[in-house]
């Protein structure tokens, strides 16, 4: 398991390489001039020089490209260009606001989507199973915008039940640890605190977390209904298991193996696509800051972003292959 | 006369979507007494696996229907239940306890994310109410009894580390873990290598003594009914033609049917000397010791293709499968060479190395003298055109989004052989060659039936005049009866097209009946070869006497009880650097050499 884990590790270190040369040169060949981001119109060109030596912007590029990699293989990105702060520290800053989103988006997703698909899929054709899936496909197919609209003025104008955007009320001072705000409120023992966070979260999750329950509905339901065809699951009816048995026990058992795959790259895709959810919502995470970063060309941020990005992807992949390992005993682990 | 364990009267099974009177299973009657072996016999679609699965009412999760009739079980205390009008939950009770059933697919019958132990306990846990620790022991008890070694080690496995046969043993303990008074065996050993069947034949009649339960056996294999039924049912399109006790059956068949399929089973005469000979027939273009030999075609020299097995952090090679190892044969003009033995012996792997669909590690392989090995890309291509294959699946070997036309013009186009017009010509009569029609080219694949997709095979085969075709286990998909059919095909194009064929299977009976010579192959090397009768009548390795003991016979009077250890396969896995010391080839007999110290 060990070698495994290292081997699998290791496996990434050229897939982050290649992506940090790919959003190098992307930066290179973008028009315009960076220096032109940090100077007033006005400056001279002795200025825009000094510039430009104290960014390193007067070195080859692959000299520019070393000093990048060293620099980020330490976790240093540089200065954005926008906020005047390190790059890593403004995303470890907001990355727990879009991890939290995204986790409870999943965790959502996955409570309603996957019952609801083995249900479909124990009684195909019926009411449940033709009603979940017109459902479902709804789900998928719902712009987030639109439906976070929608919400906002549902739920916080005309009911005014729940906040529009952010993800705290001001000033409510909870320590941060965790950087997650439910897990902090509770550390601290902050019960309105953790109300307070679970309000904000609520329609920003429902948003975020329609989807991928449509989806994880949908593979659900199909992935039970092939295992239901299988041999074995035949062998389990002529011992007399009942059907509750054959379903979870038997079917399920297989099924989740497709649907493991699915919540681990819609979880990717979670977090990458809360950029839209993020903005409606404006709330502080990666996304929201990824779109600043575009706007006003912080090609630090941007990089940084994208490796950070691109990391994500990679761990939760790999999370995903160990937990293979764990339901299906066929994969090995040589 | 025994009193009846379960009686079945006017049993009528339709699938749903089937037009109006569309019955699988068309009101047949059946009785199966206590502690009898019943073997219900027919070729796909004749119902008797419908019929199996009605007792059990699985038919109903299949999408099929019970119209009518009765399944009368009599029940241990007295008296008789009918099973096809229980409820579901009273059904769950009958399964798996009175009534138990095994299936043909050791493969995938058992579940593969849980473990055998768990898969045995849950029958014990349903139907005995008993607690984790005395499921435990009572599955325990079970493996024991099909004779598993290692049973305690067996628990704590899951179904991908045992063989094929080993499987099959898990899932007839699993049948017999509640003492079941029936069980229901569809098609056991069909998925099987003859060795294991015989084991798993035999194994199924000692439990079936010790235990005293009722077997009902659906097969389509004659052979496993002489070896092991007591009473035959024979079935056709639904309904039973003929019925009675299985020596009866044998010696006097009363329905064409009956006879046809007993006609139509693969027997080993040569060896056991019963039934027509048909080794007359065969010398006539078996080589003659005094007239010149006739040109080789294809010689193999010491062919050598191994699969790496890698492991750990660096993925280094820790071992090899040796899946050919030196192998060397001549296969000459007009001649049907046989290459046999079991799976996982190199036969297949041989094949595809000749063809270079595998790339050999070493060796050669000459085609008319030319030595492939080393040609160019353009050159081998010419060479493919003089040596063609015909799979064993006709369902995965053809296109299904190809016309026929198409699927048998493919070589010629691939190859730029002739006009439109011409190859439209050739390929019409290749059709008719193979028995196919004219109007049938424009049909795709699904429009026929496995040994009619067989024969496009064949057509396409010949497309492009080979002189060698290599038939990879080309009938073990088929019914028997058509499997007569494609053999006889194969035959006379090999007489009219001069053709050489290199025939790959595991079922001995059917390379008896196509072969000149036979080369029989064991954990990558030939082991044995020679001319077929020497090699069936005369056979000199211990392992090609072992394969032929397995046949199973021909007819119940020649039953023999025989007592097999359960083994496990073994595997050619050596480590790196590993010399294989193995006897040489002595010459055992006129051109029939053997690997025998």
């Amino acid at each position: 398991m060990l070698g495994y884990t290292l081997r699998r590790v290791a496996g990434t270190i050229p897939v982050l390489f290649m992506v940090s040369l790919l959003i190098f040169a992307l930066v290179q060949f973008a028009p315009g001039d960076p220096v032109d981001m940090l100077v007033s119109d006005e400056a001279t060109e002795e200025v825009r020089l000094a510039i430009r030596s104290a960014w390193g912007l007067d070195q080859p590029v692959y000299v520019q490209y070393l000093t990048f990699l060293k620099n980020a293989v330490m976790g240093d990105f540089g200065q954005s260009f926008r906020y005047r702060e390190p790059v890593m520290q403004l995303i470890l800053e907001r990355l727990p606001a879009s991890l939290e989103l995204a986790i409870y988006s999943t965790l959502l997703a996955v409570a309603i989507g996957l019952p609801l698909g083995v249900w479909a899929a124990s009684r195909p054709n019926s009411l449940v199973d033709t009603v979940g899936s017109i459902g479902g496909f709804f789900g998928i197919s719902l712009p987030n915008f639109w439906l976070g609209i929608l919400l906002i003025l549902l739920f916080a104008g005309t009911f005014n039940l729940l906040p529009s955007g952010g993800r705290e009320t001001w000033g409510l001072n909870v320590e941060r640890v965790t950087g997650f705000l439910t897990i902090d409120a509770i550390i601290a023992g902050r019960w309105d605190a953790l109300w307070d966070a679970l309000r904000h979260l609520a329609l920003p999750v429902v948003v975020l977390g329609t989807n991928m329950t449509g989806i994880i509905m949908q593979i659900t339901r199909a992935s039970v209904l092939e295992n239901l065809q299988e041999d074995y699951v035949m062998t389990a009816r002529a011992k007399g298991m009942s059907g509750r048995v054959v379903l979870w026990r038997h079917a399920f058992r297989n099924a989740l193996i497709a649907v493991i795959t699915i919540i681990g790259l819609e979880f990717g895709t979670l977090i990458s696509g809360a950029i839209i959810v993020e903005t409606v919502f404006a709330w502080p995470g990666i996304g929201y800051l990824l779109l600043q970063g575009i706007s006003f060309r912080d090609f630090p941020l941007i990089t940084g972003l994208v490796l950070v990005y691109t990391t994500l992807f990679v761990l939760i992949n790999l999370a995903i292959d160990m937990i293979y390992t764990i339901v299906d005993p066929r994969i090995r682990m040589g | 006369m025994t009193e009846n364990l379960l009686s079945i009267s006017d049993l009528a099974v339709t699938f749903q979507g089937a037009p109006d009177g569309a019955f699988a299973v068309k009101g047949i009657d059946l009785a199966i007494g206590r502690g009898e072996v019943v073997a219900i016999v027919g070729e796909s679609g004749s119902g008797k696996s419908v019929t199996a699965k009605s007792i059990m009412r699985l038919v109903e999760f299949m999408g099929a229907k019970i119209v009518r009739g009765q399944a009368m079980l009599s029940e241990r205390a007295g008296g008789a239940t009918d099973l096809l009008v229980l409820d579901e939950a009273r059904m769950q009770e009958v399964r798996g306890d009175r009534v138990a059933m095994i299936f043909q697919e050791p493969m995938t019958s058992l579940n593969p994310v849980l473990t055998i132990g768990q898969q045995l306990c849950e029958v014990v846990v349903k139907h005995r109410k008993a607690g984790r620790k005395e499921a435990a022991a009572i599955a325990l008890n079970a493996l024991q009894q099909v004779r598993i070694p290692e049973p305690e080690r067996r628990l704590k496995q899951y179904p991908h580390e045992l063989s094929g046969g080993m499987r099959q043993r898990v899932m007839i303990a699993m049948a017999i873990l509640c003492k079941p008074d029936l069980l229901i065996a569809d098609e056991p050993t069909t998925a099987l290598d003859v060795t294991v069947q015989a084991e798993i034949l035999a194994l199924l009649k000692t439990i079936q003594r010790e235990t005293g339960m009722a077997i009902l056996l659906i097969t389509h294999d004659m052979g496993v009914v002489a070896e092991i039924a007591d009473k035959v049912v024979v079935m056709l399109r639904g309904e039973v033609v003929e019925s009675g006790d299985v020596h009866a059956i044998f010696n006097a068949p009363q329905h064409e049917y009956t006879r046809r399929l007993l006609d139509a089973a693969p027997k080993l005469s040569a060896r056991l000397g019963c039934g027509p000979q048909s080794i007359p027939e065969a010398q006539a273009h078996a080589p003659d010791a005094d007239t010149s030999k006739p040109e080789v075609v294809l010689s193999v020299r010491n062919l050598v293709t191994r699969f790496a097995v890698r492991q750990g952090m660096f993925q280094r090679v820790v071992a090899n499968v040796h899946a050919v190892e030196s192998v060397s044969f001549d296969l000459r003009e007009k001649e049907t060479l046989s290459l046999v033995g079991e799976s996982g012996c190199g036969k297949s792997t041989t094949g595809k190395s000749i063809m270079r669909l595998i790339r050999p590690n070493g060796g050669e392989v000459l085609l008319q003298g030319r030595n492939l090995e080393g040609v160019g890309a353009s050159e081998m291509t010419q060479m493919r055109k003089r040596i063609q294959m015909v799979f064993q699946d006709p369902y995965a070997s053809l296109n299904p989004r190809m016309s026929v036309e198409q699927i048998v013009a493919e070589p010629l186009r691939i190859h730029r052989i002739g006009s439109p017009t011409e190859i439209r010509d050739r390929v019409f009569s290749l059709l008719d060659r193979v028995g196919l029609t004219r109007a049938q080219a424009s049909l795709y694949p699904h429009q026929f039936s496995g040994g009619q997709r067989q024969r496009i095979c064949i057509a396409r085969a010949l497309a492009l005049n080979p002189k060698v075709i290599i038939a990879d286990e080309p009938v073990s998909a088929l019914d028997v009866s058509i499997q007569g059919q494609i053999l006889d095909l194969l035959a006379e194009i090999q007489e009219e097209f001069a053709i050489s064929i290199l025939f790959i299977s595991h079922d001995m009976a059917v390379v008896e009946r196509v072969s000149d010579r036979i080369a029989v192959m064991y954990l990558g090397e030939i082991i044995e070869i020679g001319p077929r009768d020497a090699v069936l009548g005369a056979p000199a390795h211990p392992y090609t006497q072992q394969l032929l003991s397995a046949v199973p016979i021909v007819h119940p009077d020649q039953r023999r009880s025989r007592v097999f250890a359960a083994r496990e396969l073994r595997s050619p896995i050596r480590p790196p650097g590993y010399r294989h010391e193995t006897p040489p080839m002595k010459a055992v007999g006129f051109e029939h050499y053997a690997r025998i110290a």
